[in-house]
């Protein structure tokens, strides 16, 4: 930007800077992401050098449920398309349709949190609790840790949608997005590395 | 009084002597830096009248100052790098054949020391196991495996100028040789809860006589001995590297 | 963590659009003693409320430091005012006062009191990015203080497992008696992690995306750039330690085996994580505080700080160079030789960026106009003790020597020579050179200088000796110094240190009687005291809400002293071309 023109912008007093051209909540939600990256990296990072020296690891994922698995990464995947349909549909400035849209994702986040509990309860009724040896441990604190972050974003994804018929914050639509993918991606990390044997 | 203890092993001398040089080296830079500092402080002060000059420190010609010494440091740097390693390499790669095996446990708060008996071998029946106190003749090549029972540990020597943690779940070996016979403190190097500066105990560097003699007059005192010999055929310390 | 909050647009766009409705929003200006003191999201409320809950904490580690010192050097007697200290309470005393400095002392100074005051006013905004972030970030870090303080209270004490809390002695009950002491001091850290991701990510977005127009990256004053480098060096290597954290405590309360050998874990994953962020850490915090250094030193000397752009990539590269250096903790834990090597090697190189640094501070003094105000002197004890804490680094650095040194008083000196620097003597430079923005008035400059004789001579009577204890031999962390019959004839050191302490802790009455003194007796300080250029000194002191009346303007970099031609020899970042100061 030249001299003069930062000058005339300036004289706006009801301009938005942004030095950077980015809006400053899409900035922020993506350096909170890095955080995150390195949060979940470091667990995956241990996860996977002990599973190295571990081979006989394999045979405990078989008595995870692979199929409920599967399940969850389908039905989260496909939330996270209803996310992308309802950002394009606020781009549109259809609020409506973008509340409906985003009521799929909290159906569906709802639906895949439903169904880890089913797991999670199925596991423990075989014997395999958190403390029953360290793959079981890994298993629950990678996937608790992910469950957790699901639940923050249903909660995340709810306020948004306050917003939405509110009709005020609707760019919000766009951030939370791009937090529920990254959880979505987390999990399509900790799928084979979890519930694939080999 | 001396600056350091006695350097009492066959390496120690190799340590301190990375130690002065380092001290040489980063001594000269130490002294340039802060008596140019001291001499800028005294000779720059503001005098009435004479306006500071405007140096903003662009371009070769300037950042050279500053930049020229800096290369000249990773030189420096590099030269450390290459002695240490000499040295390191020296204590943890260039391990010389074992004359001798000791097996280091620690627990929470004394040392057990396993020697081989007569036979000479460790983990046979004859091992001889003694709390807080280690026998070694001096100018043999000790082989140790360091292990702990239950928090973290350090094997150290002060004199001997070796240090090893001891972590549990793991056998790491390392090696010395005494050069000095006398008697030396063994202290515990990690936290490893209330009592753990009173986890002492004692390394008796022994003339070769000296020690044949105190085998001998531990022979038949071994049923004393409880605690169970350390494992044999540990990894070492080179596999026992990342998790 | 709640993700409503993160997701935060700029709710206040920084050139405040007119007051909204939402409530607790930036734009009400303060009314209420509560609104004003406790729930304020002005930066600087938040930044006052950090740097003044960061001193007490600093008083309160003091007083841990003096308590050990105190035992040290007469382990037969009470120690007056504190009684009796056992073992078990020595150990809690050293992990209390390691933790309290570096966690609660070093980062809520100078990233959440002096990042959060200086980065909006240093580039022309209103406030922080996300201001209701801002004031969370607050709140759970006085969570955690209360937390960790509290632990003290507890059944069998505060946490002895050391400020590193390396497993297993953290992770069992058993071998360190701390009931409660230990998953409580896991919880304030991990809690105080996360006031910090808050406040890191506040001050990124901030630094690169609410600059004043016409204020390019290079235009950023220095201390923008280490604060924006520190936070984003943490956000970076903090997450594997909050991985590493809730797996400690998942091991600790719930009988997981992470770090269980037993179980199949390993207690070296632990030092593993902990130090993948544990050294870049330090470097979080040394940044901000040669940030402070670099504002203080042109000011005072009357010269552009020398080589700037050289200055900011020397910090980029030490900030990537302290993520591949964090081994050299674990020299002799048993990791593998041939990583050992390595990972000395970049210790050691890290010297080159780090020298290239205080170089360029040091040839800033040339050919300057120096005036030796008490910010100054600060500012130069700061570059000057530092360096004893640089070089002694390299001997730490080398592996085969740190075989030696490892886990002696060698070490508890030269951390001390490296950390005190930038946490207390920036800090001290910080303070007498921003109390008058920050208050109105300016601090006493007598009582200033001989805060900073007596901290100087102090802090080397305190530390020196113990490089001599170090190179005997005598190991840190051990609390009766009778059991070292072979280190006696060494008493007089231990003894020196605790004089040095004692002193140290006198030298402070001047400090503390100037800060709350100063609030009412000090001499009211106008706009621009220094005759400063960054933008900070071109609003009122203190500034009122929203920092400027109406949005600066930056026409060049942040330290244009005495520049040839004209009368005046300052020229700040917003004077139009053509006109004066």
């Amino acid at each position: 930007m030249s001299r003069a023109a930062a000058h005339a912008a300036a004289t706006r007093r009801d301009d938005v800077i942004r030095s950077t051209g980015i809006s400053t909540g899409r900035l922020a939600i993506w350096w909170f992401l890095g955080s995150e990256i390195v949060i979940f990296g470091g667990l995956i990072v241990c996860y996977v050098l002990f599973r190295l020296r571990h081979p006989e690891w394999g045979a405990l994922a078989r008595h995870t449920v692979t199929p409920a698995g599967a399940f969850n990464t389908l039905v989260l995947l496909t939330s996270s398309l209803f996310m992308v349909l309802a950002h394009a549909a606020v781009e549109h400035g259809d609020l409506k349709r973008a509340s409906r849209h985003m009521l799929g994702t909290i159906a569906l986040g709802g639906v895949f949190l439903g169904v880890k509990a089913f797991e999670y309860g199925h596991e423990m009724s075989m014997g395999f609790t958190p403390v029953s040896g360290l793959f079981w441990s890994f298993y629950y604190a990678l996937t608790g840790l992910h469950a957790l972050h699901v639940t923050g974003g249903l909660f995340a994804i709810l306020a948004v949608r306050q917003m939405v018929a509110r009709r005020s914050d609707t760019h919000r639509v766009e951030l939370v997005g791009i937090y529920w993918h990254f959880v979505d991606v987390v999990w399509i990390f900790l799928f084979p590395l979890l519930y694939l044997s080999n | 009084m001396h600056l350091m203890p006695v350097a009492a092993s066959s390496y120690a001398g190799d340590i301190d002597r990375v130690m002065w040089v380092i001290t040489l080296i980063v001594g000269v830079w130490f002294l340039a830096a802060e008596g140019i500092l001291l001499w800028f402080t005294f000779r720059y002060r503001k005098k009435e009248g004479v306006r500071a000059a405007y140096v903003p420190g662009k371009g070769f010609r300037q950042t050279g100052w500053i930049l020229i010494p800096c290369v000249a440091i990773l030189l420096c740097d590099l030269a450390i790098d290459a002695f240490g390693e000499r040295v390191w390499d020296t204590i943890k790669q260039k391990v010389p054949p074992a004359q001798l095996q000791i097996g280091v446990e620690g627990r929470q708060w004394a040392w057990t020391f396993t020697h081989p008996g007569k036979d000479g071998i460790l983990g046979s029946p004859d091992d001889i196991v003694i709390p807080n106190e280690i026998h070694v003749p001096v100018g043999v090549n000790v082989a140790f495996t360091v292990s702990a029972a239950d928090c973290l540990h350090s094997f150290w020597v002060p004199e001997l100028r070796l240090k090893q943690d001891a972590v549990p779940g793991r056998h790491i070996q390392g090696w010395f040789r005494a050069t000095r016979p006398g008697s030396y403190g063994v202290l515990c190097a990690e936290l490893c809860g209330v009592a753990h500066g009173l986890m002492r105990g004692t390394l008796y560097v022994d003339t070769e006589a000296d020690y044949e003699r105190w085998l001998a007059s531990r022979t038949g005192v071994q049923a004393v001995a409880s605690q169970p010999a350390p494992q044999t055929a540990p990894q070492t310390a080179k596999t026992g590297g990342k998790s | 963590m709640s993700e409503a909050n993160i997701l935060d647009p700029p709710l206040d766009p920084p050139q405040a659009a007119p007051p909204t409705a939402h409530a607790g929003a930036h734009d009400d200006a303060p009314h209420g003693f509560w609104s004003t003191y406790f729930f304020s999201t002005d930066h600087k409320h938040i930044a006052k409320q950090y740097l003044l809950t960061g001193l007490c904490m600093a008083v309160i580690g003091g007083l841990l430091a003096h308590v050990m010192r105190m035992h040290l050097a007469f382990p037969d007697r009470a120690v007056p005012g504190f009684g009796e200290v056992p073992a078990g309470t020595y150990n809690a005393l050293i992990t209390m006062h390691g933790t309290i400095m570096i966690f609660f002392v070093a980062m809520p100074v100078l990233l959440g009191g002096f990042g959060n005051f200086l980065i909006p006013l240093m580039i022309g905004a209103r406030d922080m990015a996300f201001p209701r972030l801002n004031m969370m970030s607050y709140w759970t870090f006085l969570v955690s203080c209360v937390i960790l303080i509290g632990s003290f209270f507890v059944p069998g004490g505060a946490s002895p497992a050391g400020w590193t809390a390396y497993p297993p002695l953290s992770a069992n009950v058993a071998y360190s008696g701390a009931a409660w002491g230990v998953p409580l001091w896991i919880a304030a850290v991990a809690l105080e992690f996360v006031a910090f991701l808050m406040g890191g990510i506040n001050f990124i977005t901030t630094a690169i995306n609410l600059r004043a127009p016409g204020m390019k990256m290079f235009d950023l004053p220095m201390m923008v750039w280490m604060q924006l480098v520190a936070s984003v060096i943490f956000l970076f290597s903090v997450g594997p330690l909050v991985a590493g954290a809730v797996l400690l405590l998942l091991d600790r309360v719930a009988g997981t085996g992470f770090y269980n050998p037993g179980a199949g874990g390993d207690p070296l994953l632990y030092q593993h994580l902990f130090w993948f962020f544990g050294h870049p850490e330090v470097y979080v915090i040394l940044l901000p505080g040669l940030g402070i250094v670099a504002e203080i030193l042109p000011v005072f000397a009357r010269k552009p700080l020398f080589g700037y752009r050289m200055v900011v990539y020397a910090t980029l590269a030490t900030g990537v160079l302290s993520f591949i250096v964090w081994a050299h903790h674990q020299f002799v834990s048993g990791i593998d030789p041939r990583l050992a090597s390595a990972f000395s090697i970049t210790t050691i190189l890290i010297s080159v960026p780090v020298a290239i640094t205080m170089f360029a501070f040091v040839a800033t003094l040339w050919k300057g106009a120096i005036e030796l105000k008490a910010a100054m002197l600060f500012a130069i004890g700061m570059v000057g003790v530092f360096f004893w804490g640089g070089v002694t680094g390299i001997i730490n650095g080398s592996a085969a020597a740190d075989i030696y040194v490892h886990d002696t008083y060698f070490v508890v000196a030269h951390f001390h020579y490296a950390l005190i620097p930038p946490v207390f003597f920036s800090l001290f430079a910080g303070i007498y050179y921003w109390y008058p923005k920050m208050f109105g008035r300016r601090l006493n400059e007598t009582l200033g200088k001989i805060h900073f004789w007596g901290t100087f001579l102090f802090v080397n009577v305190t530390f020196m000796p113990m490089f001599g204890l170090g190179l005997r031999g005598y190991p840190r962390r051990t609390y009766d110094p009778r059991v070292f019959a072979h280190l006696g004839d060494l008493h007089p050191l231990q003894l020196a240190a605790t004089l040095g302490t004692i002193g140290l802790l006198l030298s402070q009455i001047p400090f503390v009687i100037n800060f709350f003194g100063s609030l009412k007796w000090g001499a009211v300080a106008g706009k621009n005291p220094w005759r400063a250029n960054t933008l900070e000194w071109s609003v009122p002191s203190p500034p009122g809400h929203g920092n400027f009346d109406g949005t600066p303007v930056v026409y060049r970099g942040p330290y244009e002293y005495s520049l040839p031609g004209g009368d005046a020899d300052w020229l700040p970042q917003d004077l139009a071309p053509g006109r004066t100061p």
